[in-house]
């Protein structure tokens, strides 16, 4: 078990992995993976592509059904559930009520092109739990003008530009009041000029530090600036992961300095 | 199966695949009139000049806004009467050819208009004559595409060449029918049409559905 | 502001669809009120009864396969074996013959035993030709169900969306203007196979045509005639589909 190095929490994990196994096929991506995330921290991971990065987060949101393994969301089970004293695979019902816990921010935003923005961070709200339209509404506005597009609220996805999606995809999760947040490289499908506007966002959410937040990135400075805790990952297992400082300048593992030098060196 | 008698079916079956027969004839005939006569028409609505592309627009539009039978129904009965006495599969082979002439002359248009803009204009900057444009750049990349829709309304065609029972033609569905109006018994002589009609259509119809993968793939 | 061209081409769509529908109802009243005495019009009350009929035909026949294009259609887009597989056999037994040879099969093998089921022409010919362009429906729907792309399904899990929210909220509305253009083509089609009907003793608009032709004759203008009022029906609603074509927005 790896050492939990979050800042000044000694409360329960939000999010723990137990011996979490997922395969495509011959494919093995992640491999017993044990892993930790704290009430109210900021994970960044980095490492190559294939590595099982986004895998980690889609089974996570269970987008992905891992094959072995446990994975705890604020002390229950998100994939099985409890019933006298043992483990079995969870009921959609209790599936869907762990889920609520966690939210995601996709590369590609999957907007629903057929609502304006507005409907789009209300419409879960509204049918899943059950909020009185207005409230709805009111909480969206805010949200919306949280991320700078208060004036874009009656636009469609196809009038707006790659950032300011990304933006209404991230009030759209947050409306849902996660306790986890998930980024799944968030701004690797945006024009160099729109992510900034994306990352300040996100860099927000952060300092705010209401919820825990997961993300997969490349962007290495953002990753710095934002992180509690940087974890690199390759093939399928944790090589190393500590504060960013740690990581970044001092990293231990030979595999380690070998991917922050390919990248350094564009 | 109840009141199904096997004995009767197969005393049936010679004739209803002679009516077979006459349907394949007919769907064959017709889809060649089909793809020529639509190649035409289709580079007639493409002319620059208005006076033949608009004519022939409306006609295309015309012919498939109605329907097959009433166009059987027409030739069969007013072509006489202007003194052309044609035999009842002629007729139908024609009306057949020429409706879905218009459905194949839509095919040719959307594959030629699928064809870059580049290529035409790469063409012409190399000098080609209008003829080897054509016929070296154009139909050659426009072609391969179009054959699964083509393939489509032949086998189409081969169904709908049933409607040409209404002018006498001695295909398949008008043999059953005959069939069971002289011995009373329905029931195997159209069951079995129809069997034979899906017998040859559904194979026809995943072939073709190979082949647009196929093409899919390539593009 | 893209596009000031679609603008202009929509203004044409309308222009034309009102324009044949103003003419075609014009016409309608004045037989009604006057029955003409000029040939070739005259002819036209007794081809009008049988448009009643065409219409019944027309309508009833795009209800029924709407709903089962609806339902065989998401039945093949689903995860149930069993569902994919008795949908796809329905699908494929309809497509593989032609809508005259399942009239001809429901209006005459029907009644007889075992089935028993005897049927007016009109019932059969609307159960015809809803099961048949169903069929083709289905393939339709099922088409735009597919399409939709995988990242809808992943957000709507991810803000925590019961599947049935899902499909109602999400899958079916961008699938539905996905389909509307196909759906539209097929009902044309349906319309024009309406005079297959009048080949199972029907009085439709054919009909009443044919059986014309052996009282009055005149063939040229009876037929002729004929061709008209279908294309007066069909090419109007040819030009709607093109309308909802040019009018994709989100595609």
């Amino acid at each position: 078990m790896h050492a939990n190095h979050s800042q000044g929490s000694t409360t329960d994990p939000i999010v723990r992995f137990e011996k979490v196994t997922k395969a495509f096929g011959e494919l093995t991506v992640l491999r017993e993976l044990n892993f930790e995330v704290g009430p109210q921290e900021k994970i960044t991971i980095v490492g190559p592509s294939g590595s099982g990065k986004t895998t980690i987060l889609r089974v996570l949101m269970t987008l992905e059904e891992p094959n072995d393994g446990v994975i705890y969301v604020d002390g229950e089970p998100l994939w099985h559930e409890e019933k006298n004293g043992k483990l079995v695979k969870a009921s959609e019902k209790h599936l869907r009520k762990v889920r609520g816990k966690i939210g995601m921010v996709f590369q590609h935003f999957n907007l629903f092109p057929h609502m304006t923005a507005l409907r789009n961070v209300t419409e879960a709200p509204v049918h899943v739990l059950k909020m009185p339209k207005g409230d709805a509404e009111e909480r969206a506005k805010m949200l919306l003008d949280q991320v700078g597009l208060g004036d874009k609220m009656e636009h469609y996805p196809a009038q707006l530009s790659g950032g300011q999606k990304q933006r209404v995809a991230i009030a759209r999760a947050l409306a849902m009041r996660p306790k986890v947040m998930l980024f799944d490289e968030v701004t690797s499908a945006l024009d160099p000029e729109l992510v900034g506007e994306v990352l300040n966002v996100i860099r927000e959410l952060a300092e705010e530090g209401d919820m825990a937040m997961l993300l997969v990135t490349h962007e290495m400075g953002f990753a710095r600036e934002v992180s509690d805790r940087v974890v690199f990952f390759d093939k399928g297992q944790v090589v190393e992961q500590g504060p960013p400082a740690d990581i970044f300048d001092n990293p231990q593992s030979e595999r380690t300095k070998a991917f922050f030098s390919a990248v350094l060196r564009h | 199966m109840l009141g199904w008698d096997w004995q009767f079916t197969l005393e049936i079956l010679p004739r209803l695949l002679g009516g077979l027969v006459v349907t394949i004839e007919a769907t064959i005939t017709g889809f060649i009139i089909a793809i020529i006569l639509g190649l035409f028409l289709a580079l007639g609505r493409r002319s620059e000049n208005q006076w033949i592309a608009q004519p022939i627009g409306a006609f295309v539009e015309f012919i498939r806004s109605t329907p097959l039978l009433v166009q059987l129904f027409f030739f069969f009965f007013v072509l006489p009467r202007y003194g052309l006495r044609l035999p009842a599969f002629v007729v139908g082979t024609i009306a057949l050819g020429l409706h879905y002439g218009t459905y194949t002359s839509e095919v040719y248009r959307a594959g030629i208009d699928a064809i870059e803009r580049g290529q035409w204009e790469a063409a012409t900057a190399l000098n080609f004559s209008p003829l080897r444009v054509w016929t070296g750049i154009i139909l050659p990349q426009a072609i391969p595409p179009m054959i699964p829709a083509l393939g489509n309304y032949l086998i189409g065609m081969f169904k709908e060449s049933a409607q040409l029972l209404a002018i006498t033609v001695t295909e398949l569905m008008l043999t059953a029918r005959v069939i069971g109006t002289e011995t009373f018994r329905f029931l195997e002589p159209i069951t079995m049409a129809g069997l034979l009609y899906f017998l040859l259509s559904y194979p026809s119809a995943l072939i073709v559905q190979r082949l647009e993968a196929r093409y899919a793939r390539k593009s | 502001m893209p596009n000031q061209g679609a603008w202009v081409r929509t203004r044409n769509y309308v222009f034309w669809i009102i324009g044949l529908l103003i003419v075609g109802i014009a016409i309608g009243v004045q037989l009604i009120t006057k029955p003409p005495e000029i040939a070739p019009f005259d002819l036209l009350p007794p081809l009008i009864r049988g448009l009643a009929t065409t219409i019944q035909l027309a309508v009833g026949g795009t209800l029924l396969a709407l709903v089962v294009a609806l339902v065989a259609g998401i039945g093949r887009a689903s995860k149930n074996r069993l569902i994919r597989t008795v949908t796809g056999i329905y699908v494929e037994v309809f497509r593989g013959s032609s809508v005259l040879v399942q009239m001809f099969w429901i209006f005459f093998v029907l009644p007889l035993p075992p089935f028993n089921i005897e049927l007016s022409a009109l019932q059969a010919g609307i159960l015809a030709l809803g099961l048949n362009v169903g069929a083709y429906g289905a393939e339709v729907v099922r088409g735009a169900v597919q399409a939709i792309d995988r990242g809808q399904i992943e957000a709507s899990v991810a803000l925590n969306m019961s599947p049935g929210l899902m499909m109602r909220r999400v899958i079916i509305p961008q699938a539905t203007v996905r389909m509307l253009p196909p759906l539209g083509n097929l009902m044309i089609e349906l319309l024009k196979a309406t005079s297959l009907a009048s080949l199972i003793t029907l009085s439709d608009v054919t009909f009443q045509a044919a059986s014309l032709r052996q009282t009055v004759g005149r063939i040229p203008e009876v037929f002729g005639l004929l061709l008209v009022i279908y294309f007066f029906l069909a090419f109007p609603l040819t030009l709607g589909v093109r309308w909802l074509e040019s009018r994709r927005q989100w595609a």
